[in-house]
């Protein structure tokens, strides 16, 4: 039984990190069209930002510094090299998240030159503690995981329900058309919209890289090919669905590498796995995820 | 492109001829690097070419394409080496083929049913699952460490260095025998390709890219062609596999990861969507470049030599960095493609000769629709 809270416990952190980063991945899609490849970069980005910088500034200052910056180079790839082209060309969303390739090469190219073989400590103030939640431990950084990512993605939903520019952005995503004709800004609601998704993968990285993880190193950028599965399980046009998603992802994923001992037909490590074949049985079922739309077709 | 501009006969013969002679000659001429760097960029063509079809063509995304070079490749291996039922090498090269395109087709009650992106991430799962199973059915794939490659054979004839064999005076190892056979391979893919394209199939494909509904009320079974595309490109993929492992001589799990499949993404969209000439261009591009530049990055400014640990840019890291720098200007400023680039060159070039502009009478393939597209119109 306490097996079972403690991979549910794991289970739920696991998915609400994957939910900051399945969020952000959603919000791109949903505001350009484009899979964007780089996402693991940019979480990369950001743990690294932190984990330099907070020797010298402090853990809060080193992690808001490392989100803003993060978001700016995200904002900044999507105006300057993925709008550059102009959108006249009809396959573009194809060749942006073909851009998006070979930005990963060279941001990832960097950073894996920089980071080399270390493990990096991104000082986050949780450090190796844990707190005895009835019959189980459980480390400290897991319900923070859990706290910060769910206060983060509230805020994240009141943003898209009340704020203008969450409405521009349901608009656009909507139809484009209509939306520019309705006098919203494209360009901006998009870039604004690729600038929050990089926050939230700098915020991600904090807890992939905090206890029990060993600490931040070049390949946690990976982790995000997690939040593909978990994006799409929701259905990539609405972000409860990630939410949903992710929290699936990572109950599957925890649940398999926790009772791995009785599942050994299934070869080792088919933990990290399971989750994709959770992911195809899903999808299918219902072909457009859990919660996705399914597109009306008129003529 | 010679249809366009109808030239005597003999001169589209003579230059035909040129071209094979040009493709024949460099085995004599070349060292066994740049075979190499033919070897894996034809097999890749192949691939690109398949997944061109399936993706440019017929607007399906799909991530999956590494797993189905697997398939070939260790289907190959397996049937033709020890354990596994060792059959004669040639039957087993063909069996892989056909192998991957019955994976291809046992995926298509998930490729019938899902569409754009959810169809590219589920194929995605494809990669993952299949990198799984060959980490752990040693027995088949050979586990972490992978399994060698029995050398093909044809007819007596062996693709590998053990017999010699020399011909005007060039001794010929297995890079040289295997550039004929990748080019033999890569001239049938490139006329079955084509072929396709341009008849009733690759006519609704394209008819179901640009609306499902449409093509539907034309006539075209939309379930069959859509699960028919990706068989077939499978088999091209699965092609591609057997090439590569010849060309390796060894695989390994770790090559058919989402990395590879994302190049061959890269390869169509660098070279142009939805044509075939396009996706060789780009395969040639993505493939040879960073072998290229790794080999040449010590001789750039500013790169430190191999090895040295003043944490300079050492030459593996300069050749990324470029090769990155690359695809972004290359869609920045040809967001069509290679191919695309080609044909507004060419396009000028005319122009400035004095020629009337184009007049195009012939049929000119459209500028394909996304493979990532978010829904249906609703006209």
């Amino acid at each position: 039984m306490t097996t079972l809270i403690d991979n549910v416990f794991n289970g739920l952190a696991l998915g609400a990190v994957y939910a900051l980063v399945a969020l952000g991945f959603v919000i791109i899609f949903k505001a350009s069209g484009v899979m964007n490849f780089a996402h693991g970069s940019l979480l990369l980005l950001g743990g690294y930002l932190t984990a330099v910088l907070h020797d010298a500034i402090g853990f809060a200052a080193a992690l808001a510094l490392s989100v803003l910056v993060t978001a700016a180079v995200a904002g900044a790839m999507d105006r300057f090299l993925l709008q550059a082209g102009g959108g006249a060309d009809p396959h573009t969303a194809a060749v942006q998240t073909i851009v998006t390739i070979g930005v990963d090469i060279v941001i990832l190219t960097d950073l894996s030159r920089r980071i080399g073989g270390d493990l990096l400590s991104l000082g986050d103030p949780w450090g190796d503690s844990v707190s005895g939640l009835g019959p189980v431990t459980v480390a400290d950084s897991r319900i923070a995981a859990i706290a910060v990512s769910t206060a983060v993605i509230a805020g994240v939903f009141a943003l898209f329900r009340y704020t203008s520019w969450g409405l521009s952005l349901r608009a656009s995503a909507e139809d484009v058309e209509a939306a520019a004709l309705m006098g919203v800004r494209l360009v901006r609601v998009r870039t604004l919209a690729w600038c929050l998704a990089g926050a939230l993968a700098a915020l991600a990285a904090v807890f992939l890289a905090a206890f029990p993880a060993p600490g931040l190193e070049r390949t946690t950028g990976q982790i995000a090919l997690k939040a593909f599965p978990a994006a799409i399980l929701g259905g990539m046009s609405s972000p409860p669905g990630a939410l949903a998603g992710s929290l699936l992802i990572g109950l599957t994923e925890a649940l398999v590498a926790g009772y791995q001992s009785e599942l050994t037909l299934l070869g080792e490590g088919f933990g990290s796995v399971a989750p994709y074949a959770v992911m195809v049985l899903v999808l299918l079922v219902r072909p457009t995820g859990l919660f996705g739309a399914k597109a009306a077709i008129r003529v | 492109m010679s249809e366009r501009f109808p030239r005597p006969r003999a001169v589209r013969l003579g230059r035909t001829l040129a071209l094979v002679a040009v493709l024949c000659a460099p085995p004599f001429y070349l060292d066994a690097f740049w075979l190499r760097i033919g070897l894996f960029s034809m097999a890749a063509a192949v691939g690109a070419v398949g997944l061109g079809l399936l993706s440019g063509t017929a607007g399906q995304l799909s991530l999956g394409h590494a797993f189905f070079l697997a398939v070939g490749a260790y289907g190959y291996v397996w049937l033709a080496g020890e354990p596994g039922p060792g059959l004669p090498t040639a039957l087993a090269a063909v069996l892989a083929v056909l192998l991957a395109g019955a994976a291809g087709g046992l995926f298509s009650p998930v490729a019938g049913r899902v569409r754009g992106i959810y169809l590219g991430v589920a194929t995605l799962a494809l990669v993952f699952l299949g990198n799984h199973v060959l980490l752990t059915a040693d027995s088949v794939t050979g586990g972490f460490n992978g399994r060698s490659v029995a050398p093909l054979e044809i007819g007596g004839f062996s693709f590998s260095s053990e017999s010699e064999l020399t011909v005007l005076g060039v001794p010929f190892a297995a890079e040289e025998r295997l550039w004929y056979l990748g080019l033999a391979l890569f001239a049938l893919t490139w006329f079955t390709a084509r072929g396709l394209l341009r008849g009733r199939p690759g006519r609704a494909l394209a008819a179901l890219r640009d609306s499902e509904t449409a093509a539907a009320v034309m006539g075209v079974d939309v379930a069959r062609h859509r699960s028919a595309a990706f068989v077939v490109s499978s088999m091209y993929a699965g092609l591609a596999g057997v090439m590569l492992a010849l060309a390796f001589r060894r695989v390994v799990p770790d090559y058919f990861g989402l990395v590879l499949s994302v190049d061959y993404l890269a390869m169509i969209v660098i070279g142009g969507l939805g044509s075939v000439a396009g996706a060789t261009a780009g395969a040639v591009f993505v493939t040879a470049l960073p072998l290229l530049m790794t080999r040449y990055a010590d001789q750039l400014p500013l790169v430190a030599a191999p090895g040295s640990t003043d944490g300079g840019v050492g030459p593996t890291e300069a050749a990324r960095y470029l090769y990155g720098a690359l695809i972004v200007l290359v869609l920045l400023f040809a967001p069509d493609g290679l191919h695309g680039l080609v044909r507004r060159a060419r396009a000028r070039l005319r122009e400035r000769r004095g020629g009337s502009p184009p007049t195009d009478t012939t049929p000119r393939h459209d500028p394909p629709r996304p493979a990532v597209r978010a829904k249906e119109p609703t006209p």
